[in-house]
């Protein structure tokens, strides 16, 4: 795609390039020493302010909230993965009775906020004598909303399996079940990896909501950290630089296993696009 | 039930909060995405890393943090604004990274004969652009840009948090009064599913409207 829109420059898209270059660098610049003045005017460069971030103490206070940032993720991620592939198969039944209900579950929890679920699970749920612990209380609405994100994700990955691949299975003698279990499932799993990998760093990036909930994932520690030492920029500056360590990590990782997965000739995917969350 | 019934001015209001919201933040979020889509099919590498980077950046972190980090982090380097323009303008950089990465996707779908035939007759790069690739990655990307719309409804949920008073907010001030939580959290709910409904209403018409034979 690189070069769609533009040929290999000659002398003067070449100097219109440079001109370019020098406009934007400039324009960052200034952008940078905007920033460091006000930073700088409000006193909020000074070591005092940056030194604490350097220290082991904090470190360890922040990654024990990305590890309940991880765990957190994890576990949703889990139950949410299970839910997906029974909501997936339930879309592709042959029985409207099962088809129609995971259709209308996925539907739903699309148009409903995450946060929206958080408050119902956090007030909603204790005055029906449903009061669960604070894990699960960002846990459970998290699943319940990557659930269908999740099914989405395995629908594409099982009808994009050949439909011979089926029917060869059938043909053998396998019952539908054992087709969609041992022929169908493992191919589908291995195509969507690549996607299942970037909607679990939409998943971690939902886990944020924490900070609502109260409980102590990095976000909500970092509240707490900058409400302790009053260092709120920094402290917060921070957590998002973990945050981005983290996801996009995890964002290389769904990149390389999508050309691995290309490589290894299975069929040429759409490329997906990502939705916001 | 009459929970909901007494407070529907509450709800309303809060509703086109919520509206306004999406409406500001997408359009500025259109105008990012753009922006940042033409940086990254331009010739210039320097633009091109920016836009990138960028894109990157804003898709691995988590929106909340970036409210967060708007509207708590901000007034201490003197950066004071209000609050839901703060948090529109949040998500509206938020959702341009997504935007951008949807029309490049458009882009990539264009065969290159467009590009080389406008060049051929004389077509700029920002020409090219704007009457040739555009038009139609814009077309191919209806439906993904229609998703976002969605989507965004949805995170103009978590200015919330930071304390913007839209519907998911009224919807729990409410609560916090009634005490009736499944009628209000389920009216809020079928709220967004309305407007959800409308956005995916209005992309499939446009979608088959816009749709190129090819």
């Amino acid at each position: 795609m690189s070069n769609l829109l533009f040929d290999e420059p000659g002398p003067r898209a070449r100097r219109r390039i440079r001109l370019a270059t020098v406009a934007g660098v400039l324009v960052l610049l200034a952008l940078v020493a905007l920033a460091v003045r006000q930073f700088a005017a409000n006193g909020q460069l000074a070591a005092e302010r940056w030194q604490p971030y350097a220290t082991w103490p904090m470190w360890r206070y922040l990654l024990g909230g990305l590890w309940s940032t991880a765990l957190a993720a994890v576990v949703s991620a889990a139950i949410a993965m299970a839910g997906g592939i029974a909501l997936a198969l339930g879309r592709l039944s042959r029985r409207r009775a099962v088809r129609l209900p995971a259709a209308a579950y996925v539907e739903a929890v699309r148009t409903i906020p995450a946060l929206l679920l958080v408050y119902l699970v956090l007030f909603a749920l204790p005055r029906y004598g449903l009061d669960l612990p604070l894990f699960w209380k960002l846990v459970a609405p998290l699943a319940v909303s990557n659930a269908a994100a999740f099914a989405e994700i395995f629908r594409a990955g099982i009808m994009s399996v050949e439909r011979g691949q089926g029917e060869a299975a059938l043909a053998l003698g396998l019952t539908h079940g054992q087709s969609m279990r041992l022929v169908v499932l493992p191919q589908a799993a291995r195509r969507v990896l690549p996607s299942i990998v970037s909607q679990s760093v939409g998943l971690l990036k939902d886990t944020s909501l924490g900070f609502v909930v109260s409980y102590a994932e990095l976000l909500y520690s970092g509240k707490v950290l900058a409400n302790y030492n009053g260092l709120l920029i920094q402290t917060y500056i921070v957590v998002a630089l973990v945050y981005l360590v983290v996801n996009a990590s995890l964002s290389a990782l769904a990149r390389s296993l999508d050309r691995s997965v290309a490589g290894r000739g299975g069929p040429r995917r759409r490329k997906i696009i990502r939705v916001p969350r | 039930m009459s929970a909901l019934l007494d407070h529907l001015p509450e709800f309303w209001q809060g509703l086109v909060v919520t509206l306004q919201m999406t409406a500001a933040s997408f359009a500025g979020a259109a105008v990012v995405g753009l922006v940042i889509v033409a940086m990254r099919v331009g010739p210039v590498p320097v633009l091109r890393t920016v836009a990138t980077v960028y894109v990157e950046t804003l898709q691995n972190l988590p929106l909340l943090v970036l409210l967060v980090l708007a509207v708590f982090g901000l007034p201490e380097i003197g950066l004071k604004a209000g609050l839901t323009t703060t948090a529109v303008v949040v998500i509206a950089l938020y959702e341009g990274a997504y935007i951008a990465e949807a029309l490049r996707s458009g882009v990539n779908a264009i065969s290159s004969g467009q590009g080389e035939a406008a060049r051929a007759l004389g077509l700029t790069f920002g020409q090219s652009l704007r009457h040739v690739v555009l038009p139609q990655a814009l077309r191919t990307v209806v439906q993904p840009i229609g998703n976002i719309f969605i989507a965004l409804t949805m995170n103009t949920s978590l200015a919330a948090a930071v304390g913007v008073v839209e519907l998911t907010a009224a919807a729990n001030r409410v609560n916090l009064l009634e005490a009736q939580p499944i009628p209000i959290f389920v009216g809020a709910g079928l709220a967004y599913a309305a407007v959800a409904a409308c956005a995916g209403f209005v992309t499939g018409r446009l979608e088959r409207r816009l749709a190129v034979a090819r």
